[in-house]
Parts: C-alpha cells; structure tokens; sequence
C-alpha cells in the first residue's frame, strides 16, 4: 500500500492503495465515483475513459502510481463544464442512450473532441470516438449529438 | 413467438391472473396493487370484507402504481431495462390511460415476484421482444383503473356522477369547474372499489401512446450518476472474482493459494462449484483490483479427464458431414424427394458456416447478494428474475420467499442475462453462504465473459435448391445444423419431437412460397453452453435465406425486390412484411437510383418476432472492409407505442446484428479452451465500421404492438453482404467476414 494525492475534479483527495491499482478502480471503488465504467480492463473499449491533464485517457490501464501531478477530470464533473453540459444535453435532446452504460466514456471523448475541434468532421469523429465501443451500437446517434453540441457552442 | 393480431381497442378484459386492489399508503396516497389468486378467476369487484388485509408496508413489492399525495406517480416497471427502452415505454401507456402528467411520473424498475410475471410467459423476464406486446394491454387496464378511482373519488366529493368529470394532467375537472390535483384524490381514491371493468381509450384519445417520447432515464446515464448493478456499494461489501476451468465442466485438482493470500485486502480463497458440474476458486477481497491481483497468483492445477476437448474446425467438419444427411423434420410440404430430380443444371447448392459468438454486454456480468442466514438479499440486472430469484434460494437453503430480490438496472444484455440455469447467480451465492451478514459481490471480468460460454451456437446451413424455368425455386431441402438451446433447460418441453424450433426459425416459418419444400435438424451435444443471442435463430437463418434469394434474383435476372414480391405467398400473415418491403422500396428510391461510383446497393427483408423489417445498405469497400455509409430500415410493429425509442432500437439494432461480419467477431475453441479473451481479439463493431446514417419509417398501423428489440437484429449483415457481391462478385457464406 502507497499513499496518494489525487486531483480529482478539482479536489484534492488522498487514497491509500496497492500502487499497481488502476485509476479506474481507485476512482470507483476507492473514491465511490462510479460513473467511470469498467468495461474491459484492457484499453479496448473506452468506457473508463476521463480527461488526465485535459487529454482523454483510458483510466483501466493507468495505474494510480503513474499519474503524479495531473488533475482528473471525470464524467461526474461535466455537469459544471460547459462543453461537458453541451455535449450531455445534445445527447438527452437527440435521445442517445440505450443502456448507457458506455455513455460516459463517449461523453468524455466527445468533450475532448470539442475542446481541441469545435467543428468536427465525420472523420474526426470516427478518429476521436472510434475507440470508444458502443456494445447496443448507438453510433449514428452518437454521432448527430456531437454535431449538434458543436453546433450550440458556435 | 406469439404473433398477436388483435386490434388496439375495446373494454378491458378481466384479469385472468389476479386482481388490483387499492390501498391508501401511510403518507395519504394511493396504491394499485396486483394480487394473484390462484384458484380463481375474475374476482375483480368483490367485496372489501372479502380482500385480504391491506399491506402493511407503505410499499408492498406487490405494487404498480402509486399516487403521492404531492402528485407524483410511481409506475413499477415488471421486467428488465438494459436499453430496449421498457423504462420509458411501460409508464408511458399506463400515464396515458392514467392522464397523469407525464413530468411527474417516475418509474421504477421491480423486484422479483410474481405479481410482476410476464402475462403470457408465466414468469417475470425480458425476452422474445414480449415486453410491449405482452404487457400493453396490462399496463394500460392498469392506468385506467386507476384513473377511474380518482374520478370517483372527485365525483364523491363534489356530489356529481363521474362520467361529468374529465382528466388531464394528474387533474380531475368537475362540471362547474372545479378541480383537483390527483395528489389531493389519492387517500379517498383509495377507498374506492376497483371497477371490475374500464373503458380504455380509443387511440385517436391516445396523447402519449403513438407519440416521440423521450427516455426517463437519459440524465442520469448521461451525467455518471445512474447505478448499474456493477456500481452498487453497500457498507462492509466485498468483492469476489473465480478462477474458472479452462475447459467447460472441468474440475480443481489442487490448487495453491499462498501467494494470493498474501495479497493485502485478500478475505478468503475456497472451491465453489460452477457451470456444467465444473468447479473453480473463487477470491473474496475487500475490492475488486485486489480480488483479481490475488486471483493472477493462484496456482491451479485442472482435472480435464471427463470432460471433451472441443474443437472448431473439427467441429465445422463434423457438422458439415452431418449436413449432408437429413435430420429431424422442421418443415416439409409438396414433394420431398422432388429436389433430387432436379437436373444439375438447375441445382443450386449452398454451404454457410457460422462461429460461436459471445454477447458480451457492456457491462460485465456481476451479482450481489448477502446470506443473512434465514434470508437473503439479491441484486441483480436480470432478465430472468423467476430463475434467478428461485436459484438463489435453492442455493442457500432458503424459501424463494425469505430472498429479495432487486432487479438492477444493466448495461445491455442481448439475451445474455437470460440463462437458464442461473449460473452466475449460483456462483454469487454459493460465495456469500460463506460470509453470513456481509454483502459479497460477484465480478466477471471481461475474459471471464468472453471465454465464459453461453454462446450464440455455430452453425451450419447446407441448402439445394432447384430452379424452375420461371427463375423462381420449385424444390428447396434445407439442413442446418446447431446445438439446441432449449435442450436440458426448463423450456426444453417447448420441443417439439426433439427440434428447438430457434435453430430453424426464419427458415422453417419463411415467408417466401416454394412448392417442395423440406428443412430438417440435426442439434449435436458439445461441451460450450449456448444461449439466446439477440434475435436468435434469426441472425443465421436471415443471413442464409436473404442472401440466397438475392442471388436467386441475380440469377433469373429480375430486380431483387420484384423476385421477392413474386416469392412472398400472399397470404395474411406475410402482409405485415409485405408492407415493410414496400415502404422501403418507396423511402430508399432516391438515393438507390444515384449511386455514386464504387457504391452498391443491397436489400434484405425479414420477419421475426412478428415485426416485419427491410433494409436496403449502400457499400463501397474500403481498407478491406465494407464502408456502409447509409441504410434505410422500414417497420411494421404494428402499433409503434413510442416511435422515437423504435427508431432508435433499429438505428441501432441493426449495427448491433453487424457483430457477426465483422472480422474479429467469433468465438473459436482450441483443445477445449475458447482462443479469445477480451475486445482486442474478439471485435464487436465500433463507430466507423457501423453505418453513418439511417433513416428508419414506421409503417401506419392500428394492430396491437410487436417487438423492437430483436427484429433490427437480422437484417443488416445480409443486406450489407449482398452489396459486396455486387461489387466484388464473390459470394460470402462463412461468417465472420474476414475480408472482402
Ligand atoms: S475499461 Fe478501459 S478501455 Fe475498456
Ligand atoms: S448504450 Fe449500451 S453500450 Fe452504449
């Protein structure tokens, strides 16, 4: 066990963990923030994807030990963004989900995508949310709520 | 699967099953209950001395709907919701028969019991795209039976006959305007009696049935705070993952577990037994990474003796033999012996080859449960809350009703929660037994679903065709080969003489007319657990049938939608296809006719779950894979209940039914073991290999509503296939599609 300081959405939290421990798993069951899913452990499906130092990033795969200084930023903090709130009513307006259990690494990708390129193309979306797998395949939806959050934050 | 064809109107019917009862809550609202009587029938309006006593809880788990007395409506939703939209759409034709206003409802997804059972299967599951179907009827009695409480409550208290009272928007009105909130009604609604009979609304009253409406449970799968049954945390939880057999069924010789105790946090190391009579080693640990470290340090040493091997390609090989001989009889008509006179010349034989194929739902499968010792409590995403709920108690020694069971909201499922044997629920509780008071939950990793079992079966589908000299088949023997689902579950007496009729659906029940007609069986035992995978049957005998009449067509040199209209018998039953077809042909016209260079258009139609559906996909071909960059997808579900959630089950859906093309997308086995573990060896498809856009229309229709959920399954691979073979020439009969 290791101590750790933590930035996560702003706060500063300290968790006391293995350092192998994944900062999926120190989000989720360490800090009880689970709207950060676990889908595959292996940086195949995005679903645990959060912004580390603004950059969208697998969390499964980035052991606790390996992320020093940068700040998290999670699903749950998207709410006080404003791309965050942009990205998250295009995906109630345009009815998204199905499950949703995928939607949080979506939105994540997608706020991402918005920062860097407000006017995404297609094929930025493709490059952007195409690691991000959708097992109810949600994907033309996904993708109108992505052009339409870029649209109201013209 | 039942295939109703009732209109949408009328009285409705006594319950056969139970009747509503209404009690008032101890906050002053209003409660409608179901309550189940087993001997008799229709004993809707007896008398008050002759009810059972009242709940005592102010929330028996026998509830459907509850009226606050701050006008909020409580709708109980009676199965699963892992996506298909049933959260949203059963409270929706209970609200409008309820007029309650739509902002203030809430629903909620119920526990297991049987008030909560499918009206037509018998037991509390989501399955054969039942939901709306089944339960429309129920839930829309529900909502208008309790609504007439509440006029009757209203017209008590104003001294008017209710029939001069209206409602809108949780409001009773009166004759000289008076009016008051649903709220308000609710205690005195609660001492009304239950009409036995109640006029439902004619659909031209209807204001949120037939209307787009949006999801109830968008917000909070949007913002992180919605809990799947993986999120759930109760004080002093732990948290347990198995080291499974390699092989299916195989047992633990010894294991060593000296290094995985060592690991900080690590509770317990024992055998519990697991699916197939095998056993494994499961790890408690006070969370789920130290559970799994601990469980990467285990040494076990397996006892394979009695159990097979399998092998894929050995396994493609024996069903390819056993697909030259007859099977058993699932369909014949006209001559059977009438294809082996046909003159090879006009013989036409096709070979299709399918994988296994795993579900693996986004959220991997977990079970929470804690043995209180004369009790339990059970949270699960279950699709099958009847099974579930009963194996955990058989487990613990517990009377079913001792254990609680909560149905947890899950990510996706695809049939994948809907085992018979209730294997990860057993598992779950055969670990907490050990740990009496302490909540314990159980994790598959994604390589333990992946290599987990319970797959789509593999498949093979031999098919000789005879062609007559109008172009159109005249003999047709068809044999396919797949392990039967049903076999050896409680549904196997849904058998008949030894054909599960999910191997052959959408073949032996085609709607395309040949006179000589035979499709025969054979379902051979092999060690892998199969199960129903999103529209079952259908995602192998779509491909087969829609791929083969567009050859057929390319063939006879007709327009592939045109041979179908001359191959679709014109009966009845095939008008809800019919119609499907056309609509399509009609929306898809305009961009079919200006294709651009190095785009093809392909089609395919197909009835399941007696939703008829066509789809027409443009393809070109990029990096060695087929670009679809636009399908257009019309249904007949009869009556859509919520448009909007039909035309995003099918956007979707039909990518969903793509797993099976794309290249990654089998299970294979190696000496008994299953060779992928996880989604970079097993590929589901992403964004860029689903289609860009598509464009669904619904066709108009008054019939009583049938399923969303499975029908946009089978459609799209085949469509997609016969696109490719107009730009390549090649033919695709073995999936998954390696390249083009
Ligand atoms: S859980 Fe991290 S990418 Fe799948
Ligand atoms: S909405 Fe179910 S996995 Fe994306």
């Amino acid at each position: 066990m290791a101590k750790y300081q933590l930035n996560v959405n702003g706060e500063r939290r300290e968790v006391s963990v293995d350092p192998s421990t994944p900062l999926l798993w120190v989000l989720r069951e360490d800090l009880k923030m689970t709207g950060t899913k676990f889908g595959c452990g292996v940086s195949a499906c995005g679903a645990c994807t959060v912004h580390v130092a603004g950059v969208a990033t697998r969390s499964c795969v980035l052991p606790v030990a390996l992320l020093g200084e940068r700040p998290v930023v999670t699903i749950e903090a998207m709410a006080n963004d404003p791309v965050g709130r942009a990205v998250q009513d295009a995906w109630v307006e345009r009815d998204v989900v199905q499950c949703g259990y995928c939607q949080s690494g979506q939105i994540m990708s997608a706020v991402a995508l918005l920062k860097q390129t407000p006017k995404p193309s297609d094929v930025n979306i493709d490059e952007s949310l195409g690691g991000n797998l959708c097992r109810c395949a949600t994907y033309v939806r996904i993708r109108e709520a992505v052009h339409l959050a870029a649209q109201k934050l013209k | 699967m039942t295939n109703s064809k009732t209109k949408v109107e009328g009285l409705s019917s006594t319950s056969r099953r139970g009747f509503l009862r209404a009690t008032a809550t101890a906050a002053g609202g209003l409660l409608v209950s179901l309550y189940l009587n087993k001997h008799t029938t229709a004993q809707e309006g007896v008398k008050p001395s002759q009810l059972p006593p009242p709940p005592k809880k102010d929330f028996p788990p026998d509830a459907f709907v509850r009226v606050t007395p701050d006008n909020k409506v409580v709708i109980q939703v009676n199965r699963l919701e892992f996506g298909q939209g049933v959260h949203t759409a059963l409270p929706l034709i209970l609200a409008d028969e309820l007029d309650a206003d739509w902002s203030q409802v809430v629903a909620e997804l119920a526990p297991a019991a049987d008030v909560y059972k499918d009206p037509l299967f018998g037991i509390q599951m989501v399955g054969g795209s039942g939901s709306i179907a089944h339960s429309f009827q129920q839930y829309r009695e529900l909502g208008a039976k309790t609504r007439a409480m509440l006029v009757a409550a209203a017209a008590a208290r104003w001294n008017v006959a209710p029939d001069k009272c209206r409602t809108e928007a949780s409001v009773v009105r009166g004759p000289a305007g008076q009016s008051l909130k649903y709220g308000e009604l609710a205690a005195e609604a609660a001492r009304q009696p239950v009409p036995a009979t109640v006029r439902l609304k004619e659909p031209s009253e209807f204001k949120l049935i037939g209307k787009q409406v949006k999801r109830l449970d968008s917000r909070a799968k949007c913002d992180g705070s919605l809990k799947f049954g993986l999120d759930l945390d109760l004080p002093g939880m732990l948290v347990a993952v198995v080291a499974r057999p390699p092989v299916f069924g195989a047992k633990v010789k010894s294991f060593d577990d000296g290094e995985a105790r060592k690991v900080e946090g690590v509770r317990e190391v024992f055998e519990i037994p697991v699916t197939r009579g095998g056993t494994g080693v499961a790890v408690v640990a006070d969370k789920y990474w130290t559970a799994k470290r601990a469980r990467d340090l285990l040494r076990i040493e397996w006892d394979e003796t009695s159990v097979a091997r399998e092998d894929s390609t050995k396994l493609f090989e024996q069903y390819r033999q056993l697909a030259r001989t007859a099977g058993l009889s699932a369909a014949a008509r006209g001559d059977a012996k009438a294809i082996e006179r046909v003159a090879p010349a006009d013989l036409f034989v096709a070979e299709y080859e399918f994988p296994y194929l795993s579900h693996s739902p986004m959220e991997p499968l977990n079970t929470t449960v804690r043995f209180d010792g004369d009790a339990a409590e059970v949270w699960a995403g279950s699709q099958f809350q009847t099974f579930d709920h009963a194996a955990v108690a058989e487990v613990l020694s517990l009377k079913p009703e001792r254990v609680t069971f909560h149905t947890e909201m899950a990510g996706g499922g695809f049939g994948r929660r809907a085992v018979p044997d209730s294997h990860v629920q057993r598992e779950a509780a055969s670990i907490a037994k050990r740990f009496k008071g302490t909540p314990v939950k159980l994790v598959w990793s994604r390589e333990d679903d992946v290599r987990g079992g319970y797959y789509r079966p593999m498949h093979v589908h031999r098919v000789e065709i005879g062609v007559g000299p109008d172009g159109l088949p005249n003999a047709w023997r068809h044999v396919v080969v797949g392990q039967s689902i049903l076999a050896d579950t409680p549904f196997a007496m849904m058998m008949k003489d030894g054909v599960d009729s999910s191997t052959v659906e959408g073949v032996n029940d085609t709607h395309y007319w040949v006179p000589n007609f035979a499709v025969s069986v054979h379902h051979p035992k092999v060690n892998v657990p199969v199960l129903w995978w999103r529209s079952v049957g259908h995602t192998h005998s779509a491909f087969v049938m829609e791929t083969l009449i567009e050859e057929l067509a390319m063939r006879a040199k007709v327009d592939p939608l045109a041979y179908r209209r001359r191959l679709i018998k014109p009966e009845p039953e095939a008008k809800k296809l019919l119609a499907a077809l056309d609509l399509m042909d009609e929306k898809s016209a305009a961009w079919r006719n200006s294709l651009p260079k190095g785009h093809a258009v392909g089609f395919a139609c197909h009835e399941s779950f007696g939703t008829g559906v066509a789809c027409a996909a443009e393809v070109s071909i990029r990096n060695n894979r087929p670009w679809i960059h636009r399908v257009t997808v019309a249904v007949n579900c009869g009556l859509a209940v919520n448009p909007l959630t039909v035309e995003s089950q099918f956007q979707a859906g039909v990518s969903f039914g793509l797993s099976q093309l794309m290249a990654g997308g089998r299970v294979t086995l190696k000496d008994g073991r299953v060779e992928q573990r996880n989604f970079d060896r097993y590929v589901p498809p992403y964004m860029p290999d689903a289609p860009v856009t598509v464009d669904v229309h619904i066709v108009p229709s008054a019939e009583a509503p049938t399923g969303c959920g499975e029908p946009p399954v089978p459609v799209l691979s085949p469509a997609v296939v016969n696109a490719l073979s107009k730009l390549t020439g090649k033919r695709y009969r073995t999936l998954p599609l390696v390249e083009v």
